[in-house]
């Protein structure tokens, strides 16, 4: 509790034991004859201006600087006149439960904002650099490119970097969500705002602090809310016409029945005076944001940055998701899963070759073991994706390329390579470079890439390269479509069989191949222009060459440690971690908290206008009208702090 | 220019949307944004006019809800 929250406490406390004493006084007889008139007003008045003074206080400056329709104001308007009508301890009781209300709630927002706040905090205060064989703390904001920090045991890490020296594991839930502690040695990749965990690291810095991944996340979420849901809007504009509303009600009902049907003025200025305590919009001012904000929070608890309410909210109404396959829903690393020679193609083709083939064969190769070593020798000094994995393949058989057997290469674009390895001539290279040699090969029709492999002009076999699914994707997808995610859609630039094979293992309902990165936004669009109703697109990529379909759908997820910053950018949904299966978990917190968020709009309108018929027929007091404003705004408060937690 | 200050003391939800409300209405204010969350002033004005534009916020601002500090 703050300062300010402890002495209203002190006072409601107070004023509590004060009315209480004055009310068992007037119930026991004590005044006599004196109960119920004027006399009693200056006692009563003594507890009310103890809870009330700052109120009174407060109306009394809104009203001279021109704001009258505020809740202090109607607040005095409503326990004057209660006092008009001689209803002393109920005046003072009424301002006295308003109060109780305003601390709770206040302290209930200050709760969520902290909780809020603490799991933001993610911002690394200091950075050790070694000044003349002593570390100095410094600002992270003035330590340049290229510096040496420390980072000791329990620190958050300050800057992004590589590793130079040490090793440790390195807490990454605050980024990612993810709660294995990840492991960090000489040469790898470090991110700012992650906590190291038993060792001490020496980190060279790449980047400044405003650029390092911690200021940006801080930025993207700072700036969350300013983006508004529609909900919220509607919520303000609503707001800017039910107070003037049901003040005019109020004063209308003071004085308009007491016309026509006559009677006391004064029972009708009491119940004008519970409209008056109903009239702010508190209750949905306050629960609205907040839902909004802890969904936002429970997201980013996930390893999930939405970069606002309206897209929350667009999210839980995602209907359509389309994924960019390559770095999405694979890993962008190229593999060999399959080697055939000539022979394995041969048996299962059953083509029979002339006789004395097998022989020449022989003197080149004797198996798949060696097939894999001329293409990895052939692919030495190759610096593409695909040679990169056949020589990691061979590496991973235990072998080391000897390097000087290699003799001259030459590549051929759009193609492949015709090299010397051992005086003998190696071809690798797809199915048109076989035609070009005229090479007598078997086509594979497998998934991926095939890189075919002949020596001195004889068919070898082939080697099947292929993108790896990622883990988890067919469980993702799985989850999305129980989310109530009705289609997924792919999008991919490779061969038709290697984007249907992925499709099937996936579940993919569409799949459009063989796409020019232009190709894709046409696509988004067709699909876009297809979405009936309120149904939402996503569309999820690593933001390589898409980044202008990540602008143009409804929601465009990026990944964010594998995607650019340029991604990152025009994303509105942001995954730490890469991991699709976090799409089906943020649909389902937002579904969630676009669940409280009716709720507590229903909930506050509904008892609301219930008390307000209510009062308007003399059948609701004072009581339940201040249980109307305040009571709801606190219930609203601990509906919405549910939005904080992750479904 | 774009700049950020916290604020101290806003107390409730509805006297910030009536802070955003007034300071929208100042001249040379192109954006702004009050957080009741995050406590939180977010104004986007002129570059030359800025501070004149900032005091005149401040002076609106006192009027809305004089409990409410802007600090800078």
């Amino acid at each position: 509790m703050t300062k300010k929250q402890k002495d209203m406490l002190k006072r409601i406390i107070l004023s509590f034991v004060l009315l209480a004493v004055l009310m068992i006084c007037e119930h026991m007889g004590l005044f006599g004859a004196l109960a119920g008139t004027w006399f009693l007003l200056p006692f009563y008045a003594v507890p009310y201006l103890i809870i009330g003074y700052d109120i009174i206080c407060k109306a009394a400056r809104n009203i001279r600087n021109g704001q009258i329709f505020d809740e202090n104001f109607l607040m005095m308007l409503a326990t004057f006149g209660a006092f008009g009508v001689k209803e002393y301890a109920e005046a003072a009781a009424v301002m006295l439960f308003y109060q109780v209300g305003e601390l709770f709630q206040s302290y209930a927002v200050g709760k969520s904002r902290q909780s809020i706040a603490d799991m933001m905090d993610i911002c690394p205060e200091y950075a050790n650099i070694e000044q003349e064989g002593a570390l100095v703390q410094v600002e992270p904001d003035d330590v340049e490119v290229g510096s040496i920090i420390i980072v000791k045991p329990g620190e958050r890490i300050p800057l992004d970097g590589i590793v130079v020296e040490g090793e440790s594991y390195v807490d990454t839930a605050a980024l990612t969500g993810e709660s294995v502690p990840r492991k960090a040695s000489a040469g790898e990749e470090i991110f700012s705002g992650c906590v190291n965990g038993s060792g001490t690291l020496k980190i060279r810095t790449t980047k400044e602090f405003d650029d390092s991944t911690v200021a940006k996340i801080l930025e993207l979420v700072e700036n969350a809310g300013s983006k508004k849901a529609k909900t919220e809007k509607f919520i303000t504009r609503f707001a800017k016409y039910y107070t003037p509303f049901v003040t005019t009600a109020a004063i209308l009902l003071a004085f308009i029945p007491p016309l026509i049907l006559g009677g006391g003025l004064g029972k009708w200025i009491g119940r004008a005076c519970t409209f008056l305590v109903i009239s702010c919009p508190c209750a949905l001012v306050i629960s609205v944001p907040l839902g909004f904000f802890g969904g936002i929070g429970a997201a980013s608890r996930l390893g999930v940055l939405v970069k606002g309410g309206n897209f929350l909210e667009a999210v839980a109404e995602m209907t359509t998701i389309v994924f960019d396959k390559t770095g999405t829903l694979t890993k962008g690393e190229f593999r060999v899963t399959k080697i055939l020679t000539a022979a394995d193609i041969a048996e299962a083709g059953k083509v029979m070759e002339g006789g004395g083939a097998e022989e020449k064969r022989a003197a080149c190769c004797d198996g798949s073991r060696t097939l894999l070593e001329l293409a990895a020798l052939g692919e030495a000094y190759s610096n593409h994706p695909i040679a990169a994995s056949i020589r990691e393949a061979y590496e991973a058989a235990g072998e080391k390329p000897d390097m000087s057997r290699v003799g001259e290469a030459e590549e051929i674009a759009g193609y492949g390579i015709c090299v010397r390895v051992d005086g003998l001539e190696v071809l690798l290279g797809n199915e048109k470079l076989m035609q070009l040699k005229e090479i007598r090969y078997q086509p594979i029709s497998d998934a991926g890439t095939i890189v075919y492999a002949a020596c001195e002009k004889r068919f070898l076999g082939a080697l099947v390269i292929s993108d790896v699914v990622k883990e988890g994707a067919a469980e993702a997808i799985r989850d999305m479509k129980q989310a109530g995610v009705k289609k997924c859609v792919m999008l991919t630039g490779d061969r038709r069989q290697a984007a249907d094979a992925v499709a099937t293992e996936l579940g993919i309902d569409e799949v459009h191949a063989e796409l020019l990165p232009a190709d894709k936004v046409t696509i988004a669009e067709k699909l876009l222009a297809g979405q009936r109703g309120k149904g939402k697109l996503a569309f999820a990529g690593d933001g390589i060459n898409d980044a202008p379909v990540l602008t143009r759908a409804d929601i465009g997820i990026a990944m964010g440690s594998m995607g650019s910053d340029a991604a990152i950018e025009a994303a509105d949904v942001v995954l730490m971690d890469d991991d699709v299966r976090k799409i089906a978990a943020v649909v389902r917190c937002a579904r969630k908290t676009l669940r409280i968020v009716k709720q507590n709009i229903v909930f506050a309108l509904v008892v609301k206008a219930l008390v307000l018929i209510l009062g308007a027929f003399g059948l609701a007091n004072m009581w339940e009208a201040v249980f109307a404003d305040v009571g709801v705004a606190v219930l609203a408060i601990m509906n919405a702090m549910r939005a904080l937690k992750a479904p | 220019m774009k700049k950020k200050f916290k604020l101290e003391d806003l107390d409730c939800a509805n006297c910030a949307a009536k802070m955003e409300e007034a300071i929208k209405k100042i001249a040379g204010v192109s954006d702004v944004n009050v957080s009741f969350m995050a406590q939180k002033l977010m104004i986007e004005a002129d570059d030359d006019r800025f501070e004149e534009i900032m005091e005149e916020v401040i002076r609106v601002c006192a009027k809305v809800e004089p409990d409410c500090r802007i600090l800078r």
